[in-house]
């Protein structure tokens, strides 16, 4: 099984046949063969030159780049092979007719709802902003346009976030979730995680043929593949919200985990690490699927997703967003 | 040495006969570009198998008319080889289709298939009844692709070995 890879350390990266050299200053080599990488992550500051990004695209791997902060840059990724142009047609269609639009957008609020819930349940004195959720998600089922069912989403969001403060011990408090730039820890957690599922969600979205550039939720063109971060909104509380609460309530991460200055904070490589050490794990733990009678892990869950939304277009089947049944 | 004009319209892979046999959504998925091929460990053992089972013939992946794909040609011979004989009926299809548009194209061979893992080999030779199998078969692939929908998932015995099967089955 490939699996990503998380290049945190500067160097150089290079090709040498099938095999992907990794070179730090003091010239320690790392090697890694081709066929065990689905995609490279790359924290560190790294030279390649287009031999090794003609390998990559050849060998269908995609390359996302983070920046100094750890966020999400951008990405190389490979001439695509597989494309369907009949399902783009279909992708395109259940966009511009609002109604179809509006049904897939409902979905992923859905399973986001659903998966926060589950999260909060977990937790005592959590009830009150429960009941935000569900009154939230029952307005959203009567939504009409995208812009009322962001204000749904934004109003559950905010109570999920609340319940942050009643969740996190060891004086960890979250005080208001701030996109770029975070200002505090949590907010750099969140930021740091969302950066990562993005990517993660990126790949798996690329091993099928859905256009990852047409979205439902999300405007098309808000980031370029705003696909993936229609379908992170059910796979961010299911997969990253739990490795945060596990780091910091198990007192996993502490103050030199972080770099602060006035009006910004971030993770440190160290702290990166750690958190990537826990999604990793998140993400290869499996669970039993109950259609498909097979182990899956959770990012194979996320290509799940994809086949699900590739079976709405075609109209094969009626997409219903993954809620986790355990 | 003329060719049909209905028939060249239909523009049909080999593999679509073979998919038609194994499974009509198969088929309909695979004409619409959905293609599992680079998360299928089968498919590319197929590929390995067909590369290293007989490297000293010389004419291997012949590609007629853009159309129709052979895995071995030699004079007298059509040959596929087959990882197993598990869907006999539809790698017999498949064959019976090759003659069939080589015979359209005034070209007669005996088709064989090999099973190198099992040291099998079965031969098949063209007769008129089995045109009309042929031409049968090719009618029901154009109703097949002509639906708007892909037919319904129907869970077959072979579906947990298919590359399309967390595709049907999520
Ligand atoms: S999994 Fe079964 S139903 Fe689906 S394409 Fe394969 S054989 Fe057909």
């Amino acid at each position: 099984m490939s699996k990503p890879y998380y290049i945190f350390s500067s160097g150089r990266l290079s090709r040498k046949e099938n095999t992907i050299y990794v070179e730090v200053e003091d010239n320690i080599k790392k090697s890694i063969p081709i066929e065990d990488v689905e995609s490279l992550h790359i924290f560190g500051e790294v030279d390649l030159n287009t031999k090794f990004l003609n390998f990559l695209s050849q060998q269908n791997i995609p390359i996302h780049f983070y920046n100094y902060y750890g966020f999400y840059s951008g990405s190389f990724m490979p001439r695509e092979k597989n494309i369907s142009g009949n399902l783009t047609v279909k992708q395109v269609e259940f966009y511009i007719d609002q109604i179809k639009r509006q049904y897939i957008a409902i979905s992923f609020i859905e399973g986001a709802i659903f998966h926060m819930q589950r999260n909060l349940r977990e937790y005592e004195g959590t009830e009150k902003f429960v009941e935000v959720l569900k009154t939230e998600l029952s307005n959203a089922y009567n939504t009409k346009s995208i812009p009322e069912l962001m204000g749904c989403e934004g109003r559950a969001r905010d109570a999920y976030y609340q319940a942050f403060n009643v969740i996190l011990k060891n004086n960890f408090s979250f005080v208001k979730r701030e996109k770029r730039p975070p200002t505090n820890p949590i907010n750099a957690l969140i930021s740091f995680g969302n950066s990562i599922i993005y990517s993660i969600v990126l790949t798996q979205i690329y091993l099928t043929q859905l256009n990852p550039t047409i979205s439902y939720l999300h405007e098309p063109g808000e980031k370029r593949y705003s696909l993936s971060l229609d379908i992170a909104e059910i796979f961010k509380p299911l997969i990253v919200d739990p490795v945060i609460f596990k780091l910091v309530n198990n007192n996993m991460l502490n103050e030199d985990d972080f770099e602060e200055d006035l009006n910004f904070c971030y993770l440190t490589e160290n702290g990166r690490k750690k958190f990537i050490k826990e999604i990793d794990q998140k993400l290869n733990t499996t669970i039993k699927h109950r259609k498909l009678k097979r182990n899956v892990s959770y990012k194979q869950l996320i290509r799940l997703e994809c086949y699900k939304l590739i079976k709405h277009f075609l109209s094969d089947e009626v997409y219903v967003p993954f809620k986790a049944w355990w | 040495m003329e060719k049909d004009d209905a028939f060249d319209k239909l523009r049909i892979t080999g593999l679509k006969v073979n998919y038609l046999h194994v499974c009509k959504r198969k088929l309909w998925f695979f004409d619409r570009g959905i293609g599992m091929e680079n998360t299928s460990d089968k498919v590319l053992l197929g590929a390995l198998l067909q590369d290293y089972s007989y490297p000293k013939e010389k004419k291997r992946d012949v590609l007629i008319d853009d159309l129709i794909q052979i895995d071995l040609l030699d004079a007298d011979t059509v040959r596929e080889i087959k990882y197993s004989d598990k869907l006999k009926e539809a790698d017999r299809a498949q064959i019976l289709y090759y003659l069939y548009y080589l015979k359209k194209n005034g070209v007669h061979k005996i088709g064989v298939i090999n099973y190198p893992k099992m040291k099998k080999r079965e031969e098949i030779i063209l007769t008129e009844e089995l045109e009309k199998e042929v031409e049968n078969d090719l009618i029901k692939i154009k109703e097949v692709l002509n639906l708007d929908r892909p037919p319904k998932a129907e869970k077959k015995p072979y579906c947990s070995k298919c590359a399309y099967y967390e595709l049907c089955w999520s």
